[in-house]
């Protein structure tokens, strides 16, 4: 429907001998949510560092706009909007909601040496920032984050990133510590970011929550892209497979599934 | 309630606590009468010496970091000002910018090592202690062939530095002390550079990725913390005419002491100044104030030592307050 914001091409990344990432071309667009899977150790984590910033691409050309671009550090991908939010939301347990909201880009008032960091407006923004996102528990803005939930968190984090005017948004296994309820806050968030026009990039073992918001599929086995496809294109059956490395564990998945009372029922006898 | 829940979840609430509890053990075991312990200056002397250190450091801790060469910097500045101006008899101002100078090289080597390394600060400022005491009394021993240095200092410089005031026994180093405070609450507390030091201390890969300096930032902490104590050293050889080389192996423990009773975190991310300057108050009566009572002077580390557990448990649980702090619903 546009053009891409984010391009990688021929993509290689190796830690001296090991090869990690093998000639990954991928695009990912604005307003769209593009679900990253694969196995352990697949390079998934790796393959978003490189577009962060962390880490240089061994080789390859990446795009933003269309543009080529290489960033030295994080800084220049966050300076770029390209916001990356980590699974336990970051950061700083022991600051306040506002305090955290706004590290390194203080609101302040007053002038000369006597200007005040402006803790009022830092609240506000931040306690508006998050319930734009429906997280309307959230209404003090002087809590500390260590006390919110996990999934709290995780929205925080995003709303944070957005409203700093990130375009692209990188989500490392944001719902693999959540249970269902906080799991489902946090892909609500996802799906309000792409209504907002941001290009997400999420990666997730969960194949539900995949399914749940993904628009666009890029699996990932041994470093190298093994499938790339549109919602729609594939069933869940052979989503999981791949997501499992290409072995044929969809019908383990559903056999496990059709057995989940006897599972549980052992459990309890052992 | 909701008042004594608001103050208990504020990082100072345990050292306003100890500080209660410290001086209704004293009237009730030692028999001490507030009114003369209010009026004596021994106590407060010596928070202000404790605390002009104690505040950097507080700020230090903050942002996770540690130094505890400071005990080495006291002597150092007291040396340095009693060599160039008493021994060789320069103006004092070459003294005083001499000490300043060496608390800003160590510092600075402190800080470099400290960004440059990944050795954890203990350990960097251990090796600078050592090799600092090891360079005062070689130095004095070198250059005036004695461990003890006469110094006579101009009327400026005692009445800004080492003179007494009130007309009694109290020492001008309690003003700087307060002057010092107030200006490290502000810049903690009011302006962005505490939000830095804070995030910092939370998590340093996030705040560099934040935009924060965190390497110069780091780097500014250790000059503070170094130059702060070789300052102390300058005032007290201004006011006691005179430097002695010692270890100045008190000095870390009571400083270190006085930061984590006033509710400093010593994983960093978490504190207050206030806290620091309470923690000071409490750890000075305590240790001075026992002259006071009927108490044998032997127990005050017993009593120091009882403190700063009960002060850390205390802490423990009001961060935890802090933590799960949630406003309730409005109906
Ligand atoms: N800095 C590094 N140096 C050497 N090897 C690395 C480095 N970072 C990652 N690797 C290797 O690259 C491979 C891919 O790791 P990566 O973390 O990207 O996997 P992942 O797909 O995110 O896995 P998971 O699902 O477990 O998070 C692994 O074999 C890992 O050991
Ligand atoms: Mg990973």
């Amino acid at each position: 429907m546009n053009k891409p914001v984010l391009e990688l091409k021929n993509v290689n990344k190796s830690f001296g001998p090991i090869d990690v990432l093998h000639d990954i071309t991928l695009q990912v667009k604005a307003g769209e949510v593009l679900c990253l899977l694969g196995d352990n150790g697949a390079g998934k984590s790796t393959l978003i560092k490189t577009l962060a910033g962390v880490h240089k691409p061994t080789s390859g050309e990446m795009l933003m706009d269309g543009e080529p671009v290489s960033f030295a550090r994080p800084k220049d991908a966050a300076d770029r909007g390209i916001a990356t939010v980590h699974q336990f939301g970051g950061t700083f347990p022991l600051m306040s909601i506002g305090r955290s909201f706004f590290v390194g880009v203080e609101p302040t008032k007053g002038f000369g040496p006597f200007k005040v960091f402006d803790k009022k407006t830092a609240n506000e923004v931040a306690v508006k920032a998050v319930q734009e996102f429906g997280i309307t528990r959230i209404t003090d803005g002087d809590r500390l984050i260590g006390g919110l939930s996990g999934g709290e968190r995780q929205s925080l984090a995003i709303a944070r990133a957005l409203h700093f005017g990130a375009r692209v948004l990188i989500l490392d296994e944001p719902t693999a510590a959540l249970g269902v309820k906080q799991a489902s806050h946090v892909l609500r968030v996802v799906m309000e970011a792409k209504k907002r026009g941001v290009a997400v990039i999420f990666i997730t073992h969960q194949v539900t929550h995949a399914m749940a918001v993904g628009d666009h599929f890029a699996v990932l086995i041994r470093g190298a892209l093994a499938a790339n496809f549109m919602k729609g294109e594939k069933s869940r059956e052979e989503i999981t497979d791949l997501m499992a490395g290409g072995e044929a564990l969809a019908d383990l998945d559903a056999h496990l599934e059709d057995n989940t009372g006897q599972g549980a029922a052992a459990a309890t006898v052992s | 309630m909701d008042l004594i829940a608001n103050l208990l979840r504020r990082p100072a609430a345990a050292s306003i606590l100890s500080l209660i509890g410290v001086l209704v053990f004293y009237v009730v075991f030692g028999g001490v009468e507030l009114g003369k312990l209010a009026n004596a200056a021994s106590w407060l002397n010596y928070a202000a010496r404790i605390g002009i250190v104690a505040l950097p450091v507080g700020l230090l801790m903050i942002s996770g970091e540690i130094d505890i060469s400071i005990g080495a910097m006291i002597p150092a500045g007291a040396m340095t000002t009693a060599i160039i101006s008493g021994y060789y008899d320069l103006p004092i101002i070459f003294g005083i910018i001499g000490a300043l100078t060496i608390g800003v090289l160590v510092g600075l080597f402190n800080g470099i090592l400290a960004v440059r390394t990944t050795v954890p600060t203990l350990i960097i400022t251990l090796g600078t202690l050592v090799a600092m005491q090891g360079v005062v009394l070689a130095g004095s021993k070198l250059l005036t062939g004695a461990a003890s240095v006469p110094l006579t200092a101009p009327a400026w410089a005692k009445t800004l530095f080492g003179d007494f005031i009130f007309g009694g026994s109290h020492q001008v180093i309690i003003i700087w002390w307060v002057i010092l405070a107030v200006i490290f609450w502000f810049v903690m507390h009011m302006s962005k550079f505490g939000n830095w030091i804070f995030a910092i201390g939370g998590d340093k890969v996030s705040a560099r990725n934040a935009g924060i300096p965190v390497d110069r930032i780091t780097i500014l902490l250790f000059v503070l913390t170094s130059t702060a104590a070789s300052f102390v050293g300058m005032c007290h050889a201004i006011l006691f005419n005179s430097a002695q080389v010692s270890g100045g192996m008190n000095d870390i423990f009571n400083i270190i002491v006085s930061v984590v009773v006033g509710g400093v975190l010593l994983t960093g991310g978490f504190g207050s100044i206030a806290g620091v300057f309470i923690g000071t108050l409490t750890f000075a009566i305590v240790n001075k104030g026992i002259d006071f009572t009927a108490i044998d002077r032997n127990w005050a580390n017993l009593i120091i030592g009882v403190m700063l557990l009960i002060a850390v448990a205390m802490n423990e649980s009001f961060r935890k307050m802090a933590l799960s702090y949630a406003p309730k619903p409005k109906k």
